[in-house]
Parts: C-alpha cells; structure tokens; sequence
C-alpha cells in the first residue's frame, strides 16, 4: 500500500513538472513574428522605393 | 538645273535642324518619363495645407474633416495606390498588405517639414526636421 502510494506521489510531481514547461511557449512565438514581418519590409524595401519614384503623381 | 539643286540644298537645312528638335524632345520625354510626372495641384495644396497626410499602412488619410472634393481626391490616389501596391506585390511574393505597409515606411520618410503624417499609435503628427515616428519594423 505504501509502495503504490508512492508511485501515485512521483506520477503526481512529475506531472506537475510537465505543466510548467508550457509557460514560457508565448512570448517567443510573438518575437518570431516580428523578426519575419521586418524581414519581408526589408526585402521589399527597394521595390518599394522605385514604385514611388517611377509614380510620383500618385504618391 | 543648277537653281533647282540650290534650292534643294536650302530646303534640307531647316528640315534637318526640326529633325533634330523633334529627336531631342523626344529624348527628353522618354528620358523622364514617369518620374517627373506632378502631383495634382489639388492634391499638392491639400497636403501642403495639412489636410491629408500619410498614414503607415501606405495609403493616404484625413487629418482634419475633409470637403467632399478632398475626401473624393484621396479614394481616388489610394485606389491608384492599391492597384499599384497589388501588382508589385504579386511580382514579389508579397501580400499586398506587406508591400503597402514597406511602402508606408517610405512615404512617411519622405514627408517635408510641415506635412502631416500618422503615428504608429493613430496620431496625426506634423513633420519637422527630426526623423518621424515610424513603426518598429521599418526600414
């Protein structure tokens, strides 16, 4: 009886430590998504540039 | 005989010297095209006066009430706008969104001193001589 307690108890604290590594997932998901968006403005950047130059009345 | 060839050789100079004209003209207009087209002077005034700015997403908005002839110039540039941001965009594997806002990023940069352009938080500021308030991920 005691021995099947104790596997319940380390079943119950690994668990526990399982549940804390989910934590911090989130703010790295929110940094990648700005690095990709610069990426992409930076990319464009000089395509950009030349629309406005070659169209200047409409800009 | 010798009178008919004189007159001949008259004729050519004048004609040459028009060739030429046309020759540069033409060079001129093609040597500059688009890049020297002007703004509407409607447009020029309006955003001169500070009626109409830049906003970050690359299209043009209303920093104070507009006229209906105001409201109507600046649909009428952002529907130009868009055509063109589209067509780059599909040239470039961007969405449109993307290349408006890259664009955005320039067209704040761009703006003389006096001219009126929107915040990343939805104010319209003025331009002066500092750099203007752009969103973290320009350029």
């Amino acid at each position: 009886m005691v021995g099947r307690g104790l596997v319940v108890l380390i079943g119950a604290i690994a668990l526990t430590g399982c549940v804390q590594i989910e934590t911090p997932d989130k703010p790295i998901e929110i940094n990648l998504n700005i690095n990709i968006r610069q990426e992409v403005v930076y990319r464009l950047d000089g395509d950009a540039k030349k629309l406005i130059e070659q169209n200047s009345e409409i800009f | 005989m010798t009178g008919n060839d004189m007159m001949r050789v008259k004729m050519w100079k004048p004609t040459g010297l028009a060739l030429a004209a046309i020759a540069v003209t033409a060079a001129v207009a093609f040597a500059v095209p688009s890049a020297m087209a002007q703004r509407d002077p409607a447009y020029a005034a309006a955003r001169a006066a500070g009626q109409i700015g830049e906003q970050p997403d690359g299209y043009l908005g209303f920093a104070t009430t507009p006229t209906p002839a105001i409201r109507a110039l600046v649909q009428d540039l952002n529907i130009k706008r868009k055509a063109a941001y589209t067509e780059r965009a599909q040239a470039t594997g961007s969405t449109v969104e993307q290349f408006a806002f890259t664009s955005g990023c320039n067209l704040i940069a761009n703006t003389r001193p006096g001219e009126k352009y929107q915040a990343p938080d939805g104010r319209w500021l003025t331009r002066d001589d500092s750099p203007p308030v752009r969103n973290s991920s320009c350029p």
